[in-house]
């Protein structure tokens, strides 16, 4: 079982207080209906599926209630780090180096 | 005292006899004894039979990974327990035990046949063999893989014992204790650690409790494991924990321990779990596990009595058995040399010691003649004799790689060791990656993903000396990651033992072998040959001759058989071991009760059951209830005499005839407030609200970005900033989460708050034509009469002298209201409506004749009549979207060029042409029942009942193109092959003009 650090709580709790919810950084379109079929298709179905650092949404479900961003690497099914919703997404390169 | 005792020796109590029964026989062991030595101290070796070809098997370990010795256990009524490790197994008085796989007789089993049918059950066999006839395969594939497969049998009753689960935190956790795990202990508990130390045996000092000839520190090596162990028990930072296992290491340091509690005493307390799951996490974890002693591959290797030397050992040293008078032992490592001589020293006469290196320590055999001992070096095994017990070993030498004459020599025990492996099942669970050491032709630990120390001769180090010290410094390494400074240890070792040697593929032998049985996983019958045949026909990595001859995919996953197999798959490639690929081991390092996985979770405590404030009442009244996500509804509530049909048929009628009451407490509610309310709630629903004014409702239809059909609910307007939204009963907390996502990640610029309130209220539901007059007396604080309070509205009050949001709605098509009271108010207000509505004859109904009235007037009911692939379009509802609207969340989605073809799915009424027949719910649907098969199916049933007020069937389901489709007959599965016919109907059925509203 992971362990999740929910930057609203600031606190790093077990897995079962958090819910996953989707990639991250897919913002909804300010005016859907000036999208085309492709664009709307691509915003409703087309996720990176990525074979390492993934960034994803968790929601601190049984806790805060807050709805967070984090990086996850996918092979090692480790977390890189989390961070608060509308804040971008970190650079991994400086996450590395602070290493 | 049994024959195969040994006076003084071990460390079972001589004087404590205790009586435990094998497959209905007496037997006597002694106070400390594992079904396996009590066995063995009465000479039986014999101790099951193999899955597959039901050859006898014996005893082969000492410990949890014994392929062979499976029993069966039973404590008491449902307490059977198959596959239990007889090397694991501790007696106690009364103990019954059974062997497995044997019919009629352990010692003459019937599917003992199958072993003279070997071609039928090759390497492959269940992928070629039960491919043809076609129709053999229900006569006889089937039910004879049935009969055969599965180890043991399951236990059919149910289980009373208690589980416990437990959370425990410590700095270092230490699995293992023999000496590299106690070093380790020790170093980390000295200087201050939370320390837990644990084993899965009910002993700790691992490999010291075999070797009692050894000094540390000039104590006897038993003297020094007390001390050690005192030491530790009178640190208060450390836990020792015995007969548990760490059966999974998981991400973080979160290590799986099963402790087990009773299943060693005759008389359990009664209150006591049988055993306790804990969930640790630790901060440094010490794997300390030690190695698993190699059988070796050569022809007739499974016969009773040849076992690991290791084995023999221990049964000497720790329990005073000698497994045989005559043993030979059969090496390629020095550590059997020693396993000879303790046996010799205690009596037995070794025949010989036969060592398949063309060279040994001189030292070895200098004391192998001192004690008489013949030495055959350079010399391989190539059979044995006796079926249910060895009577000889067949050995040749072996010349510049060319095998000599055989020649027989007598004995009642073969003492094997092929090479000793790391035990890395834990490590591998990390996902830590595996170095191959060519020299050593074992994998040791590389790469670590997880704060983890692997000490001893899990990393390849032999010896008691090595492993003291590499414990030491383990701990010290993992107190020293935690921050502090601590010295290492040092242990000053006589009498060591330490030793070399080699592994290998099947031994080489002057006969055929291709007539060879050499076995490589004893659990799963698998040959050295048939390893071969997988690479022949053309497996060529691990993971495929694996699925293909199963090595390693018994109960203990291989954990003899990986690395004899992965040599024997490598030589067949031509390739080193690295290039072959190694398995991968899985949690549970052992196997594990469901009963430890499920805890305290079983019986009225798997999950949560919800009751409404009105729970105790149904029950009262004698409701049958049904579940609905975590609640517990009351479903109808059946008067003497009466089924279900009946019970819902009267409910239907007086409901629709006078009044009746109904719990619709467990809907979802949520209330939406602030600034932005009626804008947020423009987003989120298709529906407008912007003009829907206070104290009025509307039904509100929530979508999906991707346009289908999520939630459905009344919601009423209370103030222009309050909005109380109802949801389906399964629906609330995810339309919540829901609400919450948009308003937190999409628009947090709104000003809205949002809070669950479905347990704050009871809500009561009266439907009927009478249902105004018997509520009205009880309505302070507002006129709910016709004129004044319109169908779709709502009204802050009192009702019974509670306050209350009252709403007039319906979802029966009757004149209806439902009352919002707090909860705790809830059963009272319920009382005095059921007290004052036996004017009227008041019938309770439960959530049966909900949904035959809402089916009467064609309300769907989301999640039945829709499946998460259906539009408001599709469900005949689209007068619920707020067309203006320029944005809503799925809005986008219905102009989809999926959506808006076509052929889509429906929503439609169906009636039989019969009005007694009532459909299927999920039946199948066709337009043409005389079209070759397989057929179209072109939709199914949702909502299926018998309608009381039609005195017919009705029923609802989704065809394709099925508004198109009006009073076109379909086709549904009946009874005897003759199709079931039906007219495709408006889902209006009853009071389509709304009249039954209307009442004064
Ligand atoms: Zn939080």
């Amino acid at each position: 079982m992971l362990l999740i650090h929910c930057p609203y709580c600031d606190d790093t709790l077990p897995e079962l207080e958090f819910a996953y919810a989707g990639e991250a950084h897919i913002v909804r379109p300010e005016d859907p209906s000036k999208l085309s079929d492709e664009e709307w298709r691509d915003f409703l179905f087309i996720r990176t599926n990525v074979k390492g650092v993934h960034a994803e949404r968790w929601r601190h479900i049984n806790g805060c209630g807050r709805f967070f961003n984090a990086l996850r690497d996918t092979v090692s099914d480790r977390f890189l780090t989390t961070y608060k919703a509308g804040e971008a997404r970190p650079d991994m390169t400086q996450l590395e180096a602070a290493e | 005292m049994t024959k195969y005792r040994v006076k003084g020796k071990g460390r079972v109590n001589h004087a404590k006899p205790v009586s435990f029964t094998f497959d209905g026989d007496r037997f006597e062991g002694v106070e400390g004894d594992t079904v396996a030595s009590a066995l063995l101290a009465n000479g039986v070796h014999l101790m099951g039979r193999s899955f597959k070809y039901h050859r006898p098997r014996g005893v082969v370990t000492a410990g949890s990974e014994e392929p062979n010795a499976l029993i069966g256990t039973t404590r008491g009524k449902g307490q059977f327990e198959p596959n239990t490790r007889a090397t694991m197994q501790e007696i106690y008085p009364g103990l019954k035990t059974e062997s497995q796989n044997k019919w009629p007789s352990l010692a003459f089993d019937l599917g003992a046949i199958n072993d003279r049918l070997y071609m039928l059950f090759s390497a492959g066999f269940y992928y070629k063999t039960f491919m043809w006839p076609r129709s053999f395969w229900d006569s006889v594939y089937e039910p004879f893989i049935r009969k055969a497969a599965g180890l043991g049998k399951a236990p059919s009753e149910v289980d009373p014992d208690s589980y416990a689960s437990r959370y425990l935190h410590c700095d270092v956790l230490v699995v293992g204790s023999g000496p590299s795990g106690i070093a380790a202990a020790l170093s980390a508990g000295r200087a201050g650690s939370k320390v837990v130390l644990l084993d899965e045996h009910a002993e700790m000092g691992g490999t010291l409790l075999s070797e009692p000839s050894i000094t540390i520190d000039g104590k006897e090596a038993w003297d020094w494991l007390e001390a050690a162990l005192a030491e530790l028990d009178n640190l208060p930072n450390v836990t020792r924990m015995t007969r548990t296992t760490a059966m999974g290491y998981y991400h973080q340091n979160m290590i799986g321990l099963v402790q087990k509690l009773t299943d060693h005493l005759a008389d359990a307390p009664t209150a006591a779990p049988r055993e306790r799951m804990w969930r640790v996490r630790a901060q440094e974890v010490v794997l300390a596990q030690g190695a698993i002693e190699r059988p070796m591959v050569f022809h007739g290797n499974d016969t009773p009595g040849i076992m690991m030397a290791g084995a023999a050992q221990t049964f000497l040293n720790r329990f005073g058995v000698l497994v045989g008078e005559n043993p030979v032992v059969l090496t390629s490592h020095d550590s059997a040399w020693y396993s000879a001589f303790d046996m010799a020293d205690a009596g037995a006469n070794v025949v010989a010691i036969v060592d398949t290196r063309p060279e040994v320590p001189a030292a070895l055999v200098q004391q192998a003649m001192k004690r008489g001992i013949d030495t055959l070096v350079g010399h391989t095994a190539t059979g044995a004799k006796g079926r249910l017990r060895v009577k000889a070993l067949r050995v040749n030498p072996v010349r510049h790689g060319k095998v000599g004459p055989a020649q027989m020599l007598n004995c009642d025990a073969v003492l094997v060791c092929g090479g000793w492996t790391p035990s890395l099942h834990l490590f591998s669970h990390t996902k830590g990656s595996l170095h191959w050491d060519p020299e050593a032709k074992v994998y040791l630990p590389g790469h670590k993903t997880e704060n983890v120390h692997i000490a001893g001769a899990g990393r390849g180090l032999w010896g008691i000396a090595a492993a003291l010290e590499d414990g030491a410094k383990a701990g010290t390494d993992a107190v020293k990651a935690l921050g502090r400074m601590t010295g290492t240890a040092t242990y000053e070792v006589s009498n060591d033992r330490a030793g070399t040697g080699i592994t290998q593929k099947e031994l080489p032998t002057d006969r055929s072998a291709g007539k060879a049985k050499a076995f490589v996983d004893f659990q799963n019958d698998v040959t050295a040959k048939d390893i071969r045949l997988a690479v022949r026909e053309g497996m060529k990595s691990i993971e495929h001759v694996k699925r293909y001859t199963t090595n390693g995919m018994a109960t203990d996953q291989g954990k003899l058989s990986n690395m004899n197999g992965l040599t024997i798959a490598s030589d067949a490639l031509g390739k080193e071991a690295p290039q072959v690929g190694l398995t991968t081991f899985r949690p549970p390092y052992t196997p594990t009760t469901f009963g430890a996985f499920a805890g305290y979770h079983k019986g009225k405590h798997f999950e949560v059951t919800r009751r409404t404030p009105i729970d105790s009442w149904a029950e009262e009244h004698g409701a049958a209830f049904e579940p609905v996500a975590l609640w517990r509804r009351a479903w109808y509530f059946p008067q003497a005499g009466e089924d279900m049909h009946k019970a819902v048929a009267r409910e239907c009628k007086a409901t629709r005839e006078s009044v009746g009451i109904f719990d619709a407490s467990t809907l979802g509610k949520i209330e939406v407030s602030g600034p932005d309310a009626t804008e947020f709630m423009n987003r989120m629903y298709t529906n407008p609200w912007t003009k829907l004014g206070v104290g009025r409702a509307r039904y509100g239809l929530l979508l999906g970005e991707d346009g289908f059909i999520r939630d459905d609910g009344v919601i009423g307007r209370m103030r222009d900033d309050l909005f109380h939204v109802t949801t389906t009963t399964g629906g609330a907390a995810r339309v919540l989460n829901m609400m919450e996502d948009y308003l937190q990640t999409e628009w947090p610029d709104l000003k809205v708050w949002l809070t669950s309130t479905t347990e704050e209220w009871a809500t009561i539901a009266l439907n009927g034509p009478n249902a105004r007059k018997l509520l009205a007396p009880f309505v302070e604080g507002a006129d709910i009469s016709a004129e004044a309070m319109q169908h779709m509205s709502v009204v802050e009050c009192t009702v019974g002298g509670f306050p209350a949001r009252l709403f007039r709605i319906s979802f029966t098509g009757e004149l209806g209201f439902e009352i919002n009271v707090p909860a705790r108010h809830g059963k009272a207000l319920w009382e005095k409506l059921w007290a004052a509505g036996q004017q009227y004859d008041i019938c309770p109904y439960g959530t049966e004749t909900m949904h035959v009235l809402r089916a009467e007037k064609g309300f769907i009911i989301v999640g039945q009549d829709t499946d998460g692939t259906v539009t408001p379009l599709d469900a005949g509802i689209g007068w619920a979207i707020g067309k203006k609207k320029p944005d809503f969340v799925g809005k986008r989605s219905l102009e989809r060029p999926d959506i808006v073809a076509p052929g889509r799915k429906q929503l439609v009424g169906l009636l039989t042409d019969d009005p007694k027949t009532v459909l299927t719910e999920g039946a199948q649907i066709v337009d043409d029942p005389n079209q070759p098969k397989p057929m179209k199916m072109i939709g199914h049933v949702t909502s299926s009942y018998w309608s009381e007020a039609l005195g017919r069937s009705i029923a609802m389901a989704v065809v394709e193109g099925g508004f198109d489709r009006m009073d076109q007959t379909l086709y549904l599965p009946g009874e005897s092959g003759k199709p079931i016919t039906a007219k495709v109907t408006s889902t209006m059925f009853y009071d389509p003009a709304g009249d039954r509203l209307k009442v004064e």
